[in-house]
């Protein structure tokens, strides 16, 4: 059950109206509006199953949607060429493969694809993409190294700088920080919220740790079943009540000591009472 | 277009690599061919060549005799074993494993049913077994893909193991063809099946040729997003990438190569396994490589014609099996190798 206004549409970036998406013939969302706000970091929750990657691939366009269409800066997804999409919004999937032996700026360059033609194959334009990339994610010194030797966190990064060398206004992320630990959980999402304050960057990520969440969003989405159970800002959308209902486990919500953001403290997961 | 090429100010120390190797490979390949023309009794030296080539005293008749022999089969040796290594190449980035080539998934296996049911029911005949054997490499194409695909795509791993199932029916049915022919018919195709250049004519190195010149260019036109598309679906497809026609068109051109070169000579294991790979080794890079897996390709055929002819042990070993005693070899060096995958 939504409770949260579509904000005016000169703040939206992608809008998804009536969006119902099937994986391998299941119906995964049904019937979704959303709005994801520009300049923003928006996270979406929910828990395991509930429609979050296949919303994510419906959104970067990877799946066609069965019913209800897709808006990015105003324009319909569909009327979209494939090379022009992809310079304004793209998608790091979960767990990308990098190939055997390729070395770092080797990969990051490959993310120039969409700005690239047959005849004109490598720019100057390409060099500085790919230079800054490695530059914002503090990979020029390894730049030569070949991905397998990097440990988990920096190739996550390398991929941040992927995506970054992608140079698209929208970036959408698929679980950036699973399988990663602590340290560098937190490593990719202050360079995502850097991303986002310095370059001005639309950032969509996906993530299971709701107190990351709280602290890190701008705005929440929450889904449960394919459907959008509430959105709003962390402060709004992390309630004991949202949490019971969308996870089934009973907590306690206070303000973070560190950032006042939402902090959840589980108590119990004693589902339905 | 192999993998990345780099401006001036982002020199890349591996581009570099990449193109003198492939050249030294291509140089290789040329040398060996002149040597196979060369090599043995009614061979011509180099100097004779040359003379020929440039102009000087015209080519005795005798010389013309072994010219009008041995061009043929050294090109054929020389297209085939390219065909081979691109067909290799194509293959092994695709289905993203290193063991994806079209002789084990039963794709040169199929080649070789079209043109033995050829040769067995029609008789010898040149172009009839290379039609029969694209037909035949075609078919068991579109079967084995037909029986991998599921909604949503096409797996990777699917391909290599339904390929590998189909290939191991085509074999045995190959091997209950030889029995039901006409003996004649059947000595023949089983000489075939051993994969040869021996008394090639122009007929078959103008099909190799041809392979070449009408499958290689898409597909060095298309190397860049190959190399996208090992990365994944998702990824490549975000990119603007169209992942499905890519697949197909690249699957196509894979499939041609391999089929025409069988056609040609026969089915000549283990280059398109193996040729990719050691190119890969020598260039370093990360994309598929398709000239260094063309001139490896045709360093390994031209390279096992030679060392065959050399009649080592007095034994004269057709060349379909030294390079399957070879490329077994090989694979026993590889697989302990590649743990770190």
């Amino acid at each position: 059950m939504r409770d949260c206004p579509p904000p005016p549409p000169s703040d939206v970036a992608l809008r998804a109206r009536g969006l119902t998406l099937a994986h391998e013939l299941t119906i995964v969302c049904q019937g979704l509006d959303l709005d994801i706000p520009a300049g923003r970091i928006t996270v979406i929750l929910g828990p395991n199953g509930c429609g979050k990657s296949t919303l994510l691939r419906g959104l970067a366009r990877l799946l066609a949607p069965q019913a209800g269409h897709v808006v990015l800066d105003g324009k319909a997804l569909h009327r979209y060429g494939a090379r022009e999409l992809a310079s304004r919004l793209s998608l790091l999937p979960q767990e990308p493969q990098a190939p055997d032996g390729i070395r770092v700026e080797e990969l990051v360059a490959r993310a120039r694809y969409p700005h690239q033609t047959f005849w004109r194959p490598w720019r100057a334009a390409d060099d500085d993409a790919v230079r800054q990339a490695l530059a914002q994610t503090g990979l020029t010194a390894l730049a030569g190294r070949p991905v397998h030797t990097l440990s988990g966190g920096q190739r996550q990064r390398v991929w941040l700088a992927f995506a970054l060398a992608q140079n698209t206004s929208v970036m959408l992320l698929d679980e950036p920080t699973t399988y990663l630990d602590i340290a560098h959980q937190l490593d990719v999402l202050d360079l995502c919220r850097r991303l986002n304050r310095q370059l001005g960057k639309t950032l969509v990520m996906v993530l299971h740790d709701l107190n990351q969440a709280s602290r890190y969003a701008d705005h929440i989405v929450a889904l449960r079943d394919g459907k959008v159970e509430a959105c709003g800002p962390p402060a709004e959308v992390i309630t004991p009540e949202r949490v019971r209902r969308l996870f089934g486990i009973r907590c306690v919500v206070m303000a973070d000591p560190v950032s006042g953001t939402p902090l959840v403290v589980p108590v119990s997961s004693a589902a339905g009472d | 277009m192999q993998g990345a090429v780099y401006s001036i100010s982002w020199r890349q120390p591996g581009a570099a690599r990449v193109a003198l190797a492939g050249l030294a490979l291509v140089a290789l390949a040329m040398v060996l061919a002149i040597a196979a023309l060369g090599v043995g009794s009614g061979g011509l030296s180099l100097g004779r060549m040359f003379d020929i080539v440039s102009g000087g005293p015209p080519a005795a008749p005798g010389e013309q005799l072994i010219l009008g022999f041995r061009l043929p089969r050294v090109l054929t040796g020389l297209f085939v074993g390219a065909a081979l290594g691109v067909s290799g190449a194509v293959f092994q980035s695709l289905s993203r494993n290193p063991l994806g080539s079209p002789d084990l998934v039963g794709f040169t296996t199929g080649a070789a049913s079209g043109a033995l049911l050829h040769i067995i029911l029609y008789g010898p005949s040149v172009v009839g077994a290379a039609a029969g054997a694209a037909i035949g490499g075609l078919l068991t194409a579109v079967t084995v893909w037909l029986l991998a695909y599921r909604r949503g795509g096409m797996s990777a791993r699917r391909l290599v193991l339904v390929g590998i199932g189909v290939g191991a029916m085509l074999h045995a049915v190959n091997g209950l063809l030889l029995v039901k022919g006409d003996l004649d018919n059947a000595l023949l195709a089983n000489l075939w099946l051993s994969g040869s250049l021996n008394a090639r004519t122009w007929t078959h190195a103008w099909l190799a040729i041809g392979a070449i010149a009408v499958c290689v260019p898409p597909v060095c036109a298309s190397a860049r997003r190959l190399a996208l598309l090992e990365m994944g679906d998702d990824l490549a497809s975000q990119l603007g990438m169209p992942v499905a026609r890519v697949r197909l068109t690249m699957f196509f051109c894979a499939v041609m190569l391999a089929s025409l070169a069988t056609g040609a000579a026969g089915p000549i294991a283990f280059v398109a396994l193996a040729a990719p790979q050691l190119a890969r080794r020598l260039q370093g890079g990360a994309g598929p490589s398709i000239i260094g897996s063309a001139a490896m390709g045709a360093c390994l055929v031209i390279g096992a014609d030679l060392l065959g002819q050399r009649q080592l042990w007095q034994l004269n070993l057709p060349i379909g099996k030294l390079t399957g005693l070879l490329g077994g070899l090989y694979l026993i060096w590889l697989l302990p190798r590649r743990g770190a995958r």
